[in-house]
């Protein structure tokens, strides 16, 4: 099972100093906690990927690519990657070359967006967003695995004898999730092409992605990929540890109260109680996280958000040092210990050469 | 046939009030039409007045309260609904509008409705049809034909002379919505795997276009 940091890029002024950050030290912080992931032993970290004030990432391979220069072994991820407005050739050409310079070390989620303007500002329209995300994701799936491409569809200009440079490494594409809040169609598609489904995990109740994840996994068994225990499952989370849990509580109200998905809603108490937010001991971490696998069975990937809502750099930074020494550790141990026999391993770059060529020899 | 399931909304703030008296009176008028049909209906009353802070909290947040949750439920499951208002502003009020907000799209489509409201005079009761209909025509309920608003005066005497009084009219508005639950349809087959509809179905539709 592979655990990772995910990050919006959302730029807040800080509730408790108000102090707001320039976006070059928002853009620096987010390099920062990344670097930062892999060295207190998380495995992934991805970004989002937003076209409006206040987030900062709008082109999250260039902070990919400067994240891999600086790192060894950490997976470089989106959360989400928009393959209703992207171009789906340039998605494929972008996150291939990231692919090369970071030795493979690289997969992507794919998302609609949360923010409506965000289709025309491009060139699209919001209610094409299920349609969008099918033909553009089928294309980029060929663009990846065949040499030269003819194709025709309904967004895009055709292609005539195009061939996406440069090829993925060692001919293996990046590995896709595909994340939905609510959508069946995109639980579908996931399994159809036997890739990830995600769920993020954040901001819905306890339970929220039951049937999706069910019918995901229903689909990948029917569409011949594995057994329903063997799909590909991420889920998000989101926490904010300390050594004592009514410290943790006290720090991160301010941030609760000002955070523009969270405050003025529920409280802080019912967030905890009704949604996967864990605020507290490092032990209150561990216990909630293990509880997602009661509502999704076993997965293989667990990401964190941490720096949302203008938690400042050194706060983040800490948060990760006591995720890294106190939680990650039994996390791995405890998962480790109720996994089902024949569950998937969390997909690598290597693992998929490895199958790849395994296939290949028949 | 199961008991039908008549769910009532008010929407009224006082304790007692004339929106929940006024509720209180369809239901029976309803109950006592349906009296002489196979079953006694269930009725369970939401008073919005209770769930306030968590429709205001719903309206910010992607989740409903557990006590929320439960009120929309009851609502998604209703055979008839009474809705119960008291006029604002010339209007429903915020809160009654607020809830229908947070319902799920669709929730009410084809659930026969009456519709009420309670004011101070008789010359708010167009909001009956200027506001309350159009909002659940919108939601693509049933509203049944008759409508009903009690002024204050509605709780005396008889009123205007040329209406029927308030008891004619609660008993007229009763007997629709009574005559709606007992043709009622059957309830459409639980959502589940069967609306998933295949991928390739899903691309060769985007490539029809």
């Amino acid at each position: 099972m592979q655990f990772g940091v995910f990050s919006v890029g959302d730029n807040h002024q800080d509730p408790v100093t108000g102090r707001a950050p320039s976006e070059y030290e928002r853009i620096k912080a987010m390099a920062a906690i990344a670097v930062k992931a892999e060295e207190v032993g998380f495995d992934v970290f991805a970004t989002g990927e937003h076209h409006n004030p206040p987030f900062v990432p709008s082109s999250p391979t260039t902070l990919l690519g400067y994240v891999a220069a600086r790192t060894e072994r950490i997976i470089l991820s989106t959360s989400t990657t928009l393959i209703t407005t992207n171009d789906p050739v340039k998605i494929a050409e972008d996150y291939a070359m990231l692919q090369h310079l970071a030795d493979g070390r690289v997969d992507l989620m794919m998302g609609r967006g949360n923010t409506g303007p965000v289709y025309p500002w491009f060139g699209q329209d919001i209610r094409q967003g299920i349609p969008l995300a099918i033909e553009n994701y089928a294309l980029l799936h060929k663009l990846w695995r065949e040499e030269v491409v003819n194709w025709e569809g309904r967004f895009r200009t055709p292609l005539q004898g195009f061939t996406s440079t440069p090829r993925p490494l060692a001919g293996v594409a990046p590995f896709v999730w595909h994340g939905s809040i609510r959508s069946m169609e995109i639980a579908e598609q996931a399994a159809y092409y036997g890739d990830g489904f995600f769920a993020n995990n954040i901001f819905w109740p306890n339970g929220h992605y039951k049937e999706l994840i069910s019918v995901y996994r229903e689909r990948y068994a029917h569409y011949g990929h594995g057994t329903r225990e063997q799909a590909i499952v991420g889920l998000g989370g989101q926490t904010y540890v300390r050594p004592r849990s009514q410290d943790a509580i006290r720090e991160y109200r301010p941030y609760f109260d000002h955070s523009p998905v969270m405050g003025g809603g529920p409280s802080l108490e019912s967030y905890i109680e009704q949604t996967p937010l864990s605020v507290g001991s490092p032990q209150q971490v561990i216990d909630k996280t293990l509880r997602f696998r009661e509502y999704y069975g076993d997965y293989q990937r667990q990401l964190f958000n941490v720096d949302a809502g203008g938690l400042p750099l050194k706060t983040v930074l800490e948060q990760l040092d006591l995720l890294g020494e106190h939680v990650l550790p039994e996390l791995r141990k405890e998962f480790a210990n109720r996994r089902s026999p024949g569950t998937a391993d969390g997909p690598t770059h290597a693992a998929r050469v490895a199958a790849a060529e395994e296939e290949r020899q028949g | 046939m199961t008991a039908p399931r008549l769910v009532v909304v008010s929407a009224g703030l006082s304790t007692p009030s004339s929106t929940r008296l006024l509720a209180d009176r369809l239901t029976e008028a309803t109950r006592s039409a349906l009296a002489a049909g196979p079953a006694e209906p269930a009725v369970d009353v939401i008073e919005l007045r209770s769930l306030a802070q968590d429709i205001a909290a719903r309206l910010v947040s992607a989740f409903p309260s557990p006590a929320l949750a439960e009120a929309l439920d009851s609502v998604a499951r209703a055979d008839a609904l009474i809705a119960v208002t008291p006029v604002f502003s010339a209007s429903y009020s915020g809160l009654f509008k607020s809830f229908f907000d947070v319902l799920e799209p669709d929730t009410l489509a084809g659930v026969p409705v009456l519709l009420a409201a309670t004011g101070g005079t008789a010359r708010h009761s167009m909001v009956l049809d200027h506001a309350l209909r159009p909002l659940f025509t919108f939601l693509r309920a049933e509203p049944v034909p008759t409508a009903v608003f009690a002024a204050s005066e509605d709780w005396g005497g008889t009123g205007d002379a040329l209406t029927d009084t308030l008891p004619a009219r609660i008993g007229r508005a009763g007997a629709e919505l009574a005559g709606r639950l007992e043709h009622r349809r059957p309830a459409p087959p639980a959502a589940g795997l069967t609306g998933i509809v295949a991928f390739a179905e899903q691309l060769a539709a985007v490539q029809r276009h």
